[in-house]
């Protein structure tokens, strides 16, 4: 484990009933670095995000973030020590234009959430038109989050994601059903802006284009165990790894 | 008291706990099926009590008789039970929780005044069960034969459910549809019959209950809401849909008020208590416990992830026209008094502050997405802590002081109440209104029980009633304006965030629940504002002011203006107040004529009628 290790995951265990999800998963993220989970579905790459971010308590384990324990915190802390979040289905609030949604991420960045009598919509505007400028959808600004398409809505959460200055970003699925340009696109914009704010990346894809891409390092989950971890060269030319994900010479297309 | 004593009132309770798990497995039967909270429920209890009365009598005194009227009780209800879901609830499967909610209130509406109308308002007590008048020598006490055999009864119910559950085709369908409901539609099975038998069997138990309660308490026009209310209890207690959950927690919520009534006996000699309100104290500490500890209940499963959000309306602040349209009203209300005579002065008065009641909980409901069924407990509340402080102090520090009761209340429920969400929580706002309501109406020493409290009257300066229109007319704009101003603020954002997502909203750092209590007691300060205003401008106030129908009148307002605006509300209060004002003249079925308002709004104009008029002007712009 090296000294800039932002996280540290130290034999995490945890299942559902009789399923075995997270089986004494151990490994480390350093800060800026981008790192990918793979693995086929069911692998427990979601069950890990839930925990990480603590939506999810863990039977067993620890799960250092800046060198301070973070497990079995609730998530709006975990969120506030610096750990961003997207959803594998973007999560947005419909009821709000997706300018409010980054404002609201804004707000409570600056601990303004308790403000009960403040006018909301003059706070922070120009800074969330900016980030939303950054994500590319600085003309949707001002469309209900509930009636925009599947790509902006990720746009959209990659915003409000970075509103909050995170250290660590969790990412479930970054590009799912989005078409194959697109996918290369938001992935390059996703690891520019990562890496322009110094952020650690941590994403589950099953794009491998995407994952050989943009990944310093790649973790492959197989029913919850890691079954290889390394540079994406090292981990691409394990037999193991090959066995039960890649399949044989061809890449798969997308799960 | 003695060791016989306490056997006298533990056998009591266990045969409460009987009748109470009658009631309460029908509700989870029904709901494990549709998934809907029937709760009309009560109502077809008490409907059972009544018919059983009814055909007692008609039948004769002998054994034959009376047993077969209770049976002919039992199927006459659930024959209305089957009229409920076919004609009512299978146009509703489809629609949001709340409206399906709301409906079957329109019906607990209804029954009440059919019942009113066929029966009368009197008290009506049973004969003694033919074969069971007799007692039972236990332990040196006589304990009536009757509660043995409702004590039976309840185990004897419990086995026949389960066996019919887990033996029969028609029980393992209706198990099935519990589990999975997309499941059983693509095995072909008829979802109209099996929808129907359910609540055929569920209303069967309900009317069963019913006639079976009736040499034990009088047949009576508040048992609808007394005992959906301990239903709901109960089902809290022991897991919604759960069927041995319901027996346990009918069982332990039984002995428990059998307890308070053995201490409350002893404690007659020392500090006077009276036993009455010890078991409501207990139902709610046992329901208190099992919240703090497990929320979905003992036998409980938490509900599967909310459902993806809705489909969302965007939420607008008010633009500038209706800053002016707005302005202009509140101008053209201060001028009424002007030419207005006593009659419209009370009547807009009454307007006033029904539109904050109104305001406060769309603000709870609506940006804060937590459903109420009681919210008229922080208004009553409030409104008797403002006549009990003008005894001491001045009206003016009453009507100010008094609203904090109510913000107070609110706290303590509010920090049950938002561990759950959707029916849940619905179900507990209303479970802690009827246990506020019970107080009020059974502490005569302070309340003036079911009188109430009078001569609570405004300062000199305020007594004309146009002085203290405009009082309410300031304060409730003054107070409607501010809940808008924090729908608003970061604050507003972050309540309306987490009803939207709560993932996302704790993924940023909103800490949900926390949000939420807030939200909710500041909706109960709101509405005690409200409640203050109230009391003053009536000069008396009774149980009727925190009793649940005056909750239903909040959320009928709040449906009828429509959820999804800010002015909703307020047209809602003006046009329901309105509306009441002239049926209760013409007709004194009043509850009905609303309950049928609260079925056609809900079947019809879902939206409201802001939604309406909402929709006009989208039509009037985008051709289509
Ligand atoms: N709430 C739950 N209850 C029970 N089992 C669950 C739950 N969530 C996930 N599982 C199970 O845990 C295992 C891991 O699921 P998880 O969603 O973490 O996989 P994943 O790697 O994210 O899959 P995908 O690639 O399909 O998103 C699966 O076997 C899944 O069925
Ligand atoms: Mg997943």
């Amino acid at each position: 484990m090296s000294e800039s290790a932002v996280l540290i995951v130290d034999r995490l265990c945890k299942s559902y009933g009789g399923v075995h999800a997270l089986r004494e998963l151990s490994f480390s993220v350093n800060s800026g670095e981008k790192v990918a989970v793979i693995g086929p579905n069911g692998a427990g790459k979601t069950t890990l995000f839930n925990v990480l971010n603590g939506q999810l308590a863990a039977d067993a384990g620890a799960v250092v973030f800046d060198a301070a324990s973070i497990g079995g915190l609730p998530p709006q802390t975990i969120a506030r020590r610096g750990v961003g979040r997207t959803f594998q289905v973007p999560a947005t609030f419909g009821s709000m234009t997706a300018r409010e949604n980054v404002q609201l991420a804004l707000f409570g960045r600056h601990t303004q959430l308790r403000a009960a009598f403040a006018d909301a919509r003059a706070f922070e505007a120009k800074e969330s038109l900016a980030l939303l400028e950054r994500a590319g959808i600085v003309a949707l600004a001002d469309r209900s989050c509930a009636t925009l398409a599947y790509g902006d809505l990720k746009r959209v959460e990659l915003a409000i994601a970075l509103a909050c200055r995170p250290r660590l970003l969790l990412m479930d699925e970054p590009t799912a059903g989005l078409a194959p340009s697109e996918r290369a696109t938001l992935m390059s914009l996703v690891v520019a802006l990562a890496a322009n704010d110094g952020v650690a990346l941590l994403f589950t894809e099953h794009d491998m284009d995407v994952v050989f891409a943009h990944a310093d390092r790649v973790l492959v989950l197989n029913r919850g165990r890691l079954i290889s971890a390394g540079p994406p060269s090292v981990v691409r030319s394990d037999p193991q790894v090959r066995k039960v994900y890649l399949g044989p010479p061809t890449l798969p297309g997308n799960a | 008291m003695t060791l016989s004593a306490f056997l006298i009132q533990l056998l009591n309770g266990l045969a409460g706990a009987s009748s109470l798990f009658l009631v309460s497995v029908g509700l989870s039967l029904t709901f494990g099926v549709t998934r809907v909270v029937n709760f009309a429920h009560g109502s077809l209890m008490m409907l059972g009590a009544y018919i059983a009365y009814s055909l007692i009598a008609g039948l004769g005194g002998g054994a034959a008789g009376y047993w077969a009227a209770v049976a002919l009780s039992a199927l006459a209800v659930a024959g209305v039970g089957v009229l409920i879901e076919r004609f009512l609830l299978r146009r509703l499967y489809g629609a949001p929780e709340l409206l399906q909610l709301t409906a079957t209130f329109g019906v607990v509406l209804i029954v009440k005044d059919v019942v009113l109308a066929l029966w009368g308002p009197e008290d009506l007590l049973g004969p003694r069960a033919p074969g069971f008048s007799g007692s039972v020598n236990i332990l040196g006490s006589a304990v009536p034969q009757y509660d043995l055999l409702l004590i039976a009864l309840g185990p004897l119910v419990l086995f026949l459910l389960t066996w019919l559950l887990r033996t029969t085709r028609w029980g393992i369908l209706v198990r099935a549809a519990s589990e999975d409901r997309e499941m059983t539609a693509a095995l072909g099975v008829n979802q109209a019959w099996l929808f129907s038998g359910v609540f055929f069997l569920g209303a069967l138990l309900a009317g069963l209950a019913g006639a079976l309660q009736l040499p034990r308490e009088p047949a009576n026009l508040n048992m609808d809401l007394a005992v959906i209310a301990e239903v709901f209890v109960v089902t809290v207690v022991g897991g919604l849909g759960s069927i041995p959950g319901a027996f346990i927690a009918a069982l332990i919520i039984g002995v428990a008020k059998a307890l308070c009534i053995a201490i409350g006996e002893l404690a007659v000699f020392g500090v006077v208590l009276s036993f009455p309100k010890l078991t409501l104290v207990a139902e709610f500490i046992v329901m208190a416990i099992v919240l703090a500890l497990r929320p979905w209940g003992l036998f409980g499963r938490p509900p599967a992830l909310p459902r993806p959000s809705e489909q969302r309306e965007l939420l607008r602040p008010p633009g500038r026209p209706l800053h002016v349209i707005a302005a202009a009203a509140l101008i053209f209300m201060a001028l009424l008094p002007l030419f207005a005579d006593e009659y419209t002065l009370v009547l807009l008065t009454d307007i006033s502050i029904f539109a904050l009641f109104a305001a406060s909980l769309h603000f709870m409901m609506g940006p804060g997405g937590m459903p109420s069924f009681g919210h008229a407990a922080y208004f009553g509340l409030s409104a008797y802590a403002a006549a009990l402080l003008a005894r001491t102090l001045p009206m003016e520090s009453a009507l100010l002081i008094a609203p904090l009761f109510a913000g107070l209340a609110a706290l303590v429920y509010g920090w049950f109440c938002v561990r759950l969400s959707g029916v849940y929580l619905a179900m507990l706002t209303l479970a802690f209104a009827q246990i506020t309501w019970s107080i009020a109406f059974q502490w005569d020493a302070v309340t003036g029980g079911s009188n109430g409290l009078t001569g609570v009257w405004p300062a000199q300066w305020l007594s004309s009633r146009r002085a203290y229109y405009w009082l309410t007319l300031t304060a409730a704009a003054i107070a409607i304006l501010a809940l808008w101003r924090i729908i608003f603020s970061p604050f507003g954002y972050a309540l309306r965030g987490v009803r939207d997502s709560p993932l996302r909203a704790a993924a940023i750092g909103i800490d949900p629940r926390a949000t939420q209590w807030a939200g909710f007691t500041i909706a109960g300060l709101f509405a005690g504002i409200a409640g203050a205003l109230y009391a003053f401008s009536k000069g008396s106030i009774s149980p009727e002011t925190l009793s649940i129908p005056r909750s239903i009148d909040a959320l009928v307002m709040v449906l009828l203006g429509g959820l999804q605006t800010l002015v909703g509300p307020v047209l809602g209060a003006a046009v329901l107040t309105s509306l009441q004002d002239s049926i209760v003249r013409h007709t004194e079925f009043w509850r009905a004529t609303v309950g049928a308002v609260v079925i056609a709004l809900v079947l019809f104009f879902p939206d409201g009628l802001a939604g309406i008029v909402q929709r006009m002007g989208v039509r009037g712009r985008h051709p289509t």
